[in-house]
């Protein structure tokens, strides 16, 4: 009952969309995939804005298309966060805002200044839109959607139309949106990084279908997920800060298997943080390894072996306690050490990304 | 200065003029619309159709209307059942002609204004729990303002610019159709040479006005974009 099941058949002249999902009816699912993969169309499928010829969606037991019916998109109670902010250009930022909450009868889950709060727009609220920054913009785009009390945010790419510096002012809204909100978030995106902050669970969709489907964890750690990451390969762990070393400006983060250290950026200990862990950052080693600047050495056994884009590489998967980490490394090295599913072996990694 | 049946004239071009463009907001609105939105095949046809009086010779215009309108025409004889007499040389016969007549002045640069929307104001007020028609007038109406006054403009100004189809359909009846144009036409016809300057001169100025105003605004609203 308390989540999204949607079936949806599409034919359109050079492009396929053929989906059957059961996603979760809370935290973050990301829509992930090369451009033209299908996952903004499948967004749009849920959202009613794209009517597929054959499908069916439930939402918490309520039908929203089937063979009879069609619920049309502004009696979903949505809300979509489009790739550009799109805002009313007649309306300054408060009406923006005001435009679907006057005309939501759902309840107010997140309330119009609770997204205000949440996106730190309170002193936007009288500019017109064509006075705002891109990343300013975006955030009332945000805002606005939350206004109308939705029981799911949609959201297509809502980075992508951003430079690097606009991402990085919107991010840690986004990963507050991810901590504070109780309804689910469906986020389309094509990068892994932002799926790696903040997604829980992942969907990978490729050529109209869906490749691979299951939590975050879980699903980056798979060897065999068909489509290519390239230097994005990694796992994320789920960590919790144990540990400062004020002196060295490091800290330490513990996770179910062990703990790596990673530079301190200011997390309070305690704090659930989530960690990536890149396969290009992960070295194995068969005897105890020499003194090296590597500070992260774990001990850990070899659970399988895949292929990696190149030939002359691999992708190794160890467990380290209950964790799983992929580890990138030539097939020649591999062959040297004699890499095989149950060796033993010292896990060092170079470099954590800690994200909060 | 302006004698009393030309100021009569004047009065009754403005009235035709203004009640025209009233008319062809409600008719030529939802055409807009139509024509800016559909993927129908009838949407070139009708487009056509909706140009037609750009192009036709308005004598060409005001003769099918008065066939139309006559007492032998469909419209003529629907109006004679109403009890209403037939509609050419009334006033109303008018109305109806130069609503045809300007047809397009309205429609266009409507369409224009609605298709330069685009579909995604729509969508973002879908998703924001509006329904079409109030998407329409919550959304389309205030972005497409400058189309709007575009079209009002430019559909008054040609009404008040026709001749042809007023001869055809209206004659020539003082205070009933006999508009500005025709009235300079009168006095032309009866050498009154002075007179028909005056009234030419109001007009010169009045359609300057019109156009420069517009094509003022015009400029003014690309400069702040």
């Amino acid at each position: 009952m308390d989540s999204i099941e949607a079936r949806f058949k599409l034919d359109w002249p050079g492009f396929t969309l053929d989906v059957d999902l059961a996603l979760p009816g809370r935290g973050v699912t990301a829509l992930f995939g090369h451009s033209g993969s299908g996952k903004t169309t499948l967004l749009r499928c849920l959202a009613g804005l794209e009517r597929a010829s054959h499908g069916r969606l439930e939402f918490k037991g309520k039908i929203w298309q089937d063979e009879k019916t069609w619920l049309p998109t502004h009696q979903r109670p949505i809300g979509y966060v489009f790739q550009e902010a799109s805002l009313f250009a007649h309306l300054n930022v408060l009406g923006n805002l005001n435009f679907g909450l006057k005309r939501s009868t759902t309840a107010q889950r997140v309330g119009l200044e609770q997204a205000i709060e949440l996106l730190g727009i309170g002193h936007l609220l009288a500019r017109k839109p064509d006075t705002l920054s891109g990343g300013e913009r975006q955030r009332v785009g945000i805002a606005r959607a939350l206004a109308v009390g939705p029981e799911i945010l949609l959201m297509d790419e809502p980075l992508a139309a951003l430079d690097l510096k606009r991402k990085q002012e919107i991010l840690p809204y986004l990963e507050r949106l991810h901590d504070e909100l109780a309804i689910p978030v469906i986020y389309v995106s094509h990068s892994p990084d932002e799926v790696a902050r903040l997604a829980d669970h992942l969907v990978v969709m490729d050529d109209g279908r869906v490749v691979a489907d299951g939590s975050l964890v879980a699903t980056l750690a798979r060897l065999d997920l068909p489509i290519r990451l390239g230097e994005d390969v990694g796992v994320v762990l789920d960590a919790t800060v144990g540990e400062l070393e004020k002196e060295w400006h490091l800290a330490r983060v513990d996770f179910a298997g062990g703990s790596l250290w990673t530079r301190d950026r200011g997390v309070p200990t305690g704090r659930r943080v989530r960690v990536r862990v890149l396969a290009r950052d992960v070295s194995l080693a068969v005897l105890d390894p020499v003194p090296s600047s590597i500070q992260n050495v774990l001990n850990g056994t070899v659970e399988a072996i895949g292929d990696d884009d190149h030939p002359g590489l691999l992708l190794v998967r160890v467990q380290v306690g209950a964790t799983l980490l992929v580890a990138r490394l030539t097939r020649r090295s591999a062959a040297q050490l004699g890499i095989a599913p149950g060796l033993p072996v010292s896990v060092q990694i170079k470099s954590v990304a800690l994200m909060e | 200065m302006l004698t009393d049946s030309d100021l009569q004239a004047i009065w009754l071009t403005i009235r035709l003029a203004g009640i025209t463009t009233l008319i062809l907001f409600l008719i030529g609105t939802p055409i807009a619309w139509w024509l800016a939105r559909t993927r129908s095949w009838w949407k070139g046809p009708l487009g056509a159709v909706v140009a037609l009086p750009l192009v036709l010779p308005p004598s060409v215009l005001g003769f099918y209307l008065l066939l139309a309108m006559g007492p032998n025409g469909p419209v003529g004889q629907f109006t004679q059942s109403l009890g209403l007499g037939t509609l050419p040389f009334t006033f109303w016969g008018l109305v109806v002609a130069s609503v045809f007549y300007s047809v397009p002045f309205m429609v266009q640069p409507l369409q224009n204004a609605f298709e330069a929307i685009g579909d995604r104001p729509l969508e973002v007020a879908a998703t924001l729990r509006a329904s079409p028609l109030d998407t329409f007038f919550s959304v389309v109406l205030p972005l497409a303002r400058p189309g709007f006054i575009t079209a009002g403009i430019l559909t008054f100004a040609h009404t008040v610019g026709e001749f042809g189809v007023v001869l055809m359909i209206g004659g020539n009846i003082p205070g009933v159709t006999r508009v500005a144009s025709v009235q300079i036409y009168d006095h032309v016809e009866a050498m009154e040479y002075g007179d028909a300057h005056r009234l030419s001169a109001v007009m010169l100025a009045f359609s300057f006005a019109v156009l420069l105003t517009m094509y003022m605004r015009r400029s003014n609203l690309r400069r702040e974009a």
